[in-house]
C-alpha cells in the first residue's frame, strides 16, 4: 500500500543543514498496526508528515496505492489527503466555535457532500466513538478523552485507508489515553491501516509492528504477530 | 465545498469572534453611514438652494445697472459711470417678442408709522407685474392696481410681519399709514412665504414704483425683473435686453443681465461638486474601514493558523481556504454596510423630523455606491490575508499554538 524509497528530508536551521530523515526505506501493507518510537528529534514526526502528504521529501519516492506522490501538485496532494488519509493530533485540533457534530462534519463539508448525506454519516461516526450524546457540545465542554474521540471520528468519516496518529495520548491522562487507544485499535481491526507515533513504550509496544527511529533513520523494525 | 457551506462557515467565524465582529461592523457602518448621510445632506442643500431660486419666479432674467462682469485683465483706466436704468428702459423691453412681462423695482428703506408706532422698513417700489413674476400671494385685499406706471398712487401692500407689527390683530385693510412724509392707504396684505434668498417678503411694504421714486427722490431703478415667454426664450430675451438697452444708452453696454436658469445651473453645479467633495471625504472612512478589515483578517489568520493547518490536513485546497477567508471579509463589509445604511436611513429620518423645511432625501446612488465600495474594499483588503492563509505551510500551521 505504501512504499517509501530513499526518503530524505533536510531542514535549514540558520546556516546549518539538519538531516531529519536519511535514506528512509519503508513498506507498509494495508491493515497493518505500526508504532513509531524514538527520542525527540529522531525524525518520527517528519516521517509522519511525509506519510500524511503534509510535507514534501527533498529526495526519494513515496508511492501511495501505486501513485507516486512526489510529483503531485499541492492541490492534488490535498485531494489525496482528503480521501485516503486521516489525522489524529496530540492537541486534537478541533475548531473551538463548532460543536462536536460540526467538527466531525467538517471533512464532508469541505468535500462538498450534500447535507442530507452528511447527517447520518456524522451520527454514525459519533456513535462509533460512543459520543452520540455529546453531539451538540462545543470542544470546551468536552473532556480531553472525549475531544480526542471527536477528532478520531472526524479523521475517519471520509473512510480513509490510512490513519496517522501523532502522540494521540500525549495530552491525556492514563484512563482516557487507553480509551483513545482502544478506539484506534478497534478501527484497525475493522481494516484501517493505523500508524501511531509515540513516546510512550506502553502504547508503542501494543502495535504488531514496532519501528524505532534514531537520528533520522530507522534503527529497528520488528514485527510481533499476536 | 458548497457555496452555502462557505457562507455558513463564514457566519460561524463571525459569531465565534463577537467582539471583533461588532467592532468591525461598527467601523464599516460608520463609513457607509457617513457617506450616505453626508450625500443626502449635500443633495438636500443643493435642492434647497435651487428650490429657493426657482421660487423667485420662472424663466426669470434680472437686469442690473452697471457692468459687473469680470473679464480679467486690468480695470479700465477711465472710470465708467453706468447710466441709470429708468422706467422708460423697463417699458422699452416689452418691445421684444421674447419677453412676456417686466417688473421694474426700486428699493429703499423708510420709517413707516401708524399712529404712534414707527418702524424702519424696507420699501419695494414695484408694478402690478411683480405679483405674477415673483409668485406672490395675498392673504387679504388686492395687489397694486394696474394703470399708468408713471403715475403712482398712494397705496401700499404690506408683508405679513409688517402688518402684525404695525396693527397687531386689528384690521389693516383700508387704514392709512405714513411712509416717510407721505400717507398711504393699505390695500392688501401678503401671505407669509418664508425667507426667499435672504429677502423676507413678509418684512416689506410694496408701493407703486413711481411713488417710490418720488419718495426716495431717485429716478433710477434698483433692477428690472424680466420674465421670458418660455424656457427657450431665455437666451433671445437676454440678447434682446442687451440690444434694447444699448440702443437706449447710446451704444454703451452698461447693464448686467443675470438669467435665473444660468444661476440655477451654477448653483446646481456648485452644490453637486460640494456634495461629491464631502462624500469623497466621507469615503476616506470607508477606505480606513477597508484597512481595518485587512488588519482584522490578518489577526484572524494568525490566530487561527492551527485551524488553517487542520483544514489543509483535511484536504482543503488553497483555493478553498482563500474562499473561506474572502467570504469572511465580504460578510464583514456587507453586514457593516447594511448596518450603516440602516443607521443612515434612521439618521436622515430623524434629521428630517428635526428640520422639516429642509428637503432631506437619501440619494439612491449614494446607497448603491457606498455599499459597492464597502464590498470592494472588503474584498480588496481581504485578498492579502486570505492569500496568506491559503499559502501557509500545513506542518508549520499545525504546530503553531
Amino acid at each position: 500500500m505504501i512504499q517509501l524509497q530513499g526518503i530524505e528530508r533536510i531542514f535549514h536551521v540558520g546556516s546549518e543543514d539538519v538531516h531529519a530523515l536519511r535514506a528512509v526505506d519503508l513498506k507498509l501493507d494495508a491493515g497493518e498496526y505500526i508504532s513509531i518510537m524514538g527520542p525527540s528529534g529522531s525524525g518520527k514526526s517528519t516521517l509522519l508528515n511525509i506519510l500524511g502528504l503534509l510535507d514534501h521529501p527533498d529526495r526519494g519516492d513515496y508511492l501511495l496505492d501505486e501513485i507516486n506522490t512526489t510529483s503531485l501538485s499541492d492541490d492534488q496532494r490535498a485531494e489525496v489527503r482528503r480521501h485516503k488519509i486521516g489525522f489524529v493530533f496530540q492537541s486534537f485540533h478541533l475548531v473551538p466555535r463548532l460543536s462536536a457534530a460540526e467538527n466531525v462534519e467538517l471533512p464532508l463539508t469541505l468535500a462538498g457532500i450534500e447535507p442530507e448525506e452528511r447527517k447520518p454519516r456524522v451520527e454514525q461516526a459519533l456513535a462509533s466513538v460512543d459520543l452520540s450524546d455529546r453531539a451538540h457540545h462545543r470542544p470546551d465542554q468536552l473532556s480531553g478523552g472525549e475531544r480526542q474521540r471527536v477528532a478520531i471520528a472526524r479523521a475517519t468519516i471520509m473512510r480513509p485507508a490510512l490513519l496517522l496518529a501523532d502522540e494521540p495520548t500525549g495530552n491525556l491522562d492514563k484512563h482516557s489515553g487507553s480509551e483513545v487507544i482502544n478506539t484506534l485499535e478497534t478501527l484497525n481491526r475493522e481494516g484501517i491501516t493505523l500508524l501511531v507515533v509515540t513516546h510512550d513504550p506502553e502504547i508503542g509496544t501494543r502495535a504488531r509492528r514496532r519501528i524505532r527511529m534514531v537520528d533520522g533513520a530507522i534503527e529497528k523494525d520488528e514485527s510481533h504477530p499476536d | 465545498m458548497k457555496a452555502e457551506d462557505t457562507l455558513q462557515f463564514g457566519l460561524r467565524a463571525l459569531t465565534g469572534f463577537r467582539t471583533r465582529t461588532w467592532l468591525m461592523l461598527l467601523a464599516m457602518s460608520i463609513g457607509v453611514g457617513s457617506v450616505v448621510v453626508l450625500s443626502s445632506l449635500g443633495d438636500g442643500a443643493r435642492r434647497y438652494v435651487t428650490g429657493e431660486f426657482a421660487e423667485l419666479g420662472t424663466h426669470l432674467l434680472i437686469v442690473l445697472p452697471g457692468r459687473s462682469e469680470t473679464t480679467g485683465g486690468h480695470p479700465p483706466l477711465m472710470g465708467e459711470v453706468p447710466r441709470d436704468l429708468t422706467l422708460q428702459d423697463a417699458q422699452a423691453l416689452l418691445r421684444s417678442s421674447a419677453i412676456k412681462q417686466v417688473a421694474p423695482i426700486v428699493v429703499g428703506s423708510a420709517p413707516v408709522s401708524v399712529e404712534q408706532l414707527e418702524r424702519e422698513i424696507m420699501i419695494l417700489g414695484a408694478t402690478p407685474e411683480l405679483y405674477p413674476i415673483r409668485h406672490l400671494e395675498l392673504s387679504r385685499g388686492k395687489f397694486l392696481p394696474a394703470g399708468d406706471v408713471e403715475q403712482g398712487a398712494a397705496v401700499a401692500v404690506l408683508g405679513g410681519k409688517v402688518k402684525r407689527e404695525l396693527f397687531g390683530n386689528r384690521r389693516a385693510l383700508g387704514e392709512w399709514i405714513r411712509i416717510g412724509d407721505r400717507r398711504f392707504r393699505v390695500i392688501g396684505i401678503l401671505k407669509d412665504k418664508g425667507q426667499s434668498l435672504g429677502t423676507d417678503i413678509s418684512d416689506v411694504a410694496i408701493i407703486p414704483v413711481a411713488t417710490a421714486q418720488a419718495l426716495f427722490d431717485q429716478p433710477s431703478l434698483f433692477r428690472i425683473l424680466v420674465q421670458a415667454k418660455g424656457p427657450d426664450a431665455a437666451v433671445p430675451a437676454e440678447q434682446a435686453i442687451i440690444d434694447i438697452i444699448r440702443k437706449r444708452h447710446d451704444g454703451e453696454d452698461d447693464v448686467t443681465v443675470i438669467t435665473q436658469d444660468a444661476v440655477l445651473a451654477t448653483f446646481d453645479g456648485i452644490f453637486r461638486a460640494l456634495t461629491l467633495t464631502v462624500v469623497g471625504i466621507a469615503a476616506i472612512s470607508l477606505g480606513v474601514a477597508g484597512i481595518l478589515i485587512m488588519n482584522v483578517m490578518l489577526v484572524a489568520v494568525s490566530q487561527r493558523t492551527p485551524e488553517i493547518g487542520l483544514l489543509k490536513a483535511l484536504g482543503a485546497p488553497q483555493k478553498q481556504i482563500l474562499h473561506l477567508f474572502l467570504m469572511e471579509a465580504a460578510l464583514l463589509s456587507l453586514l457593516g454596510a447594511a448596518l450603516g445604511v440602516a443607521v443612515s436611513f434612521f439618521g436622515v429620518w430623524a434629521l428630517g423630523r428635526a428640520f422639516p423645511d429642509f428637503p432631506f432625501e437619501i440619494p439612491l446612488w449614494a446607497v448603491g455606491a457606498s455599499v459597492g465600495v464597502a464590498l470592494a474594499t472588503g474584498l480588496l483588503f481581504g485578498v492579502l490575508p486570505a492569500r496568506k492563509a491559503a499559502r501557509l505551510d500545513p506542518v508549520e500551521a499545525l504546530s503553531r499554538r
